[in-house]
């Protein structure tokens, strides 16, 4: 990408129409681009080759149980640790030159505020270190914190304290905001009037990559979700696609020398769980399966399971590792992204 | 590269273009500016615990050992006390303000400043500069109550020894950052407490150098204040030990300054 820093200012005339439509082709950076990312702590490897493209303007949701990945990748993204191996691009140059250029910013899950300091304070500080900053009390309507300005950070509840995260976050005007696991520890209602502030400020169009292991968050609030677990990228498209594909059921049946091979060819399937004669299929379409299990193959004591929305998202995101039986969509490959 | 996820075309393309590196510049200095000083400096001004430790204290210490009365070289006692007790509100003042960074590490503060543009370096200075206007303000006190309640010595010697122990309370500015560094925020607070009263008797600061016994002598000349406490009254009793006080700070700048940076090294590495 562009290795010289252009002093153009962000608001300088555009030819014609060229601000209104997006560049065309390479010209255009994309937001986030991991390659075969992974991260190890000694021997416990927490990211196994993520590979994920952003592009500007998404909303994308990060989603996985505790312990999947999200943080550590959220880290090498923001580049507060560096990828044991593979590349983090972020508008095609380093985390941290993205950083100091105030294209991306960050909500963290807990700290990062100075209880001494006053709200305002903080977006001041804050706002200082940047070249661009926009308006403390245009940041403060839009997190939905004008009343809480002269307010001591430490004597903000803690979901105000997360609308201030979210308003330092606002300050440099960022191309990419990534937020963490921003909900967590809020009640309904904070988690309400904080996903509206986040959504109104999504439709100015900028991209944002939140984490989350809330399923109904993703669902209401991203147009993709990147689905993660024991850090492998398990699907990825939108939230309607991946709900059909959480949703789906489960059929038993057995079986007798299926290999995992076999059992991919299999209409409909999306992963199976094959142990000894007994093979578990997640399907999309049960009765697809069904039928063809029971005219084309062997297969006997066939059992239909459906699941809960909830349930089918736990068995996705906790299955046994990839290996064991065959995982749900490979990133990458055409049919990774389930039609929806 | 057809995303499912941008549908609706040109409806949903940003207002803004997207942008890309070239739209934006990095700060100058690493983010370091006006701003940020003027906010740490209300934040220490607020701070009822240094205010009363590193600025009430020695005042009270003043009027209570100004009274003794020994051998002050070309001061008055009042004089000769003034300057020890002006070092020590230097030194306590930058020592326990640049150990905040304790506090800020604890509080997540320092991990959120990484996701800005402020450079380590920058955050650094900033902590040094409040520390030594913190240490202007102590120290500047004592002088002006002790000017005012019967002090006296040359004009040139309160000048000197004013800007010598003021700046060379930088030293335990060091100190502070090193303590701030390596130990979480309630035991560096407890740490500075102590350190600095015990570092004070052994530095010459409240028992004059010039009463201690050559055995203790030589042990005090090992510890970090007895430098710049020299320094500060050499302009009253003269200079005769420069260079075992030029050798003191030297060496404890060296270690403090040292240890500082490999342990914000430690604290800030990108593992």
């Amino acid at each position: 990408m562009t290795e010289n820093i252009v002093r153009t200012p962000r608001t300088a005339p555009a030819a014609g129409g060229a601000r209104r439509n997006r560049p065309s082709g390479a010209s255009t950076p994309v937001a986030v681009q991991l390659q075969n990312l992974r991260k190890s702590f000694g021997k416990v490897a927490a990211v196994r080759g993520l590979n994920l493209t952003i592009q500007p303007g998404e909303i994308v949701a990060f989603l996985g149980p505790n312990g999947a990945g999200k943080t550590s990748t959220i880290d090498m993204l923001l580049g507060l640790s560096q990828p044991t191996s593979g590349s983090v691009q972020v508008f095609g140059t380093t985390p941290r030159r993205a950083i100091e250029h105030g294209l991306v910013s960050a909500v963290l899950q807990t700290g990062g505020l100075l209880r001494d300091l006053t709200v305002e304070e903080t977006l001041r500080y804050t706002g200082s270190l940047f070249n661009h900053t926009q308006n403390i009390r245009e940041v403060l309507q839009r997190a939905g914190i004008e009343r809480l300005a002269g307010t001591r950070v430490g004597k903000c509840s803690g979901g105000e304290q997360q609308r201030l995260r979210f308003a330092m976050a606002l300050l440099s005007d960022p191309a990419l905001i990534v937020l963490d696991e921003p909900t967590t520890g809020m009640d309904v209602t904070g988690r309400r009037d904080f996903w509206t502030a986040i959504q109104a400020d999504a439709r100015r169009g900028r991209t944002v990559l939140f984490a989350t292991h809330y399923l109904e968050e993703a669902d209401q609030y991203a147009n993709r979700i990147v689905l993660i677990r024991d850090g492998e990228l398990v699907a990825d498209g939108t939230s309607a696609a991946i709900k059909a594909q959480a949703s789906g059921r489960t059929v038993r049946a057995t079986l007798p020398g299926l290999s995992n091979a076999d059992a991919a060819r299999f209409p409909a399937v999306t992963g199976a769980d094959i142990n000894g004669e007994v093979v578990t299929f997640h399907t999309t379409d049960s009765d697809q399966l069904a039928r063809f299990l029971l005219t084309r193959t062997q297969a006997r004591d066939v059992e239909i399971t459906a699941h809960s929305l909830d349930q089918a998202f736990i068995a996705l995101t906790s299955q046994s590792p990839p290996g064991d039986g065959i995982a749900a969509p490979r990133p990458g490959s055409p049919d990774a992204r389930p039609a929806g | 590269m057809a995303h499912t996820t941008i549908d609706g075309g040109a409806a949903t393309v940003p207002a803004a273009a997207p942008p890309g590196i070239s739209s934006r510049n990095a700060p100058r200095l690493g983010g370091f500016n006006a701003t940020m000083l003027a906010i740490e400096l209300r934040r220490l001004l607020r701070n009822r615990r240094s205010m009363i430790f590193a600025v009430l204290m020695p005042v009270v210490f003043y009027f209570v050992f100004r009274s003794q009365s020994f051998d002050a070289g070309g001061g008055n006692t009042a004089a000769f006390v003034a300057i020890s007790l002006g070092v020590y509100a230097a030194m306590v003042s930058t020592a326990s303000v640049s150990s905040g960074v304790s506090v800020e590490r604890s509080q997540g503060w320092s991990r959120q400043l990484r996701i800005t543009p402020l450079s380590g370096t920058a955050y650094i200075v900033s902590k040094i500069l409040v520390a030594m206007v913190m240490g202007l303000v102590s120290m500047g006190l004592v002088y002006a109550i002790a000017a005012a309640t019967g002090a006296q010595m040359s004009a040139s010697a309160w000048v000197e020894s004013f800007l010598l122990g003021w700046l060379g309370s930088m030293l335990m500015a060091a100190f502070g950052l090193m303590v701030g560094f390596l130990l979480p925020a309630e035991n560096a607070m407890q740490v500075m407490g102590m350190a600095l009263t015990l570092l004070a008797f052994a530095g010459g600061v409240f028992i004059p150098q010039t009463v201690f016994s050559t055995g203790f002598d030589l042990f005090a000349r090992l510890t970090p204040m007895y430098g710049v406490t020299g320094l500060a009254h050499a302009p009253v009793l003269g200079w005769d030990h420069l260079g075992i006080w030029l050798l003191n700070i030297g060496a404890w700048a060296v270690i403090f300054v040292g240890a500082a940076v490999l342990l914000f090294r430690r604290d800030t590495k990108r593992v």
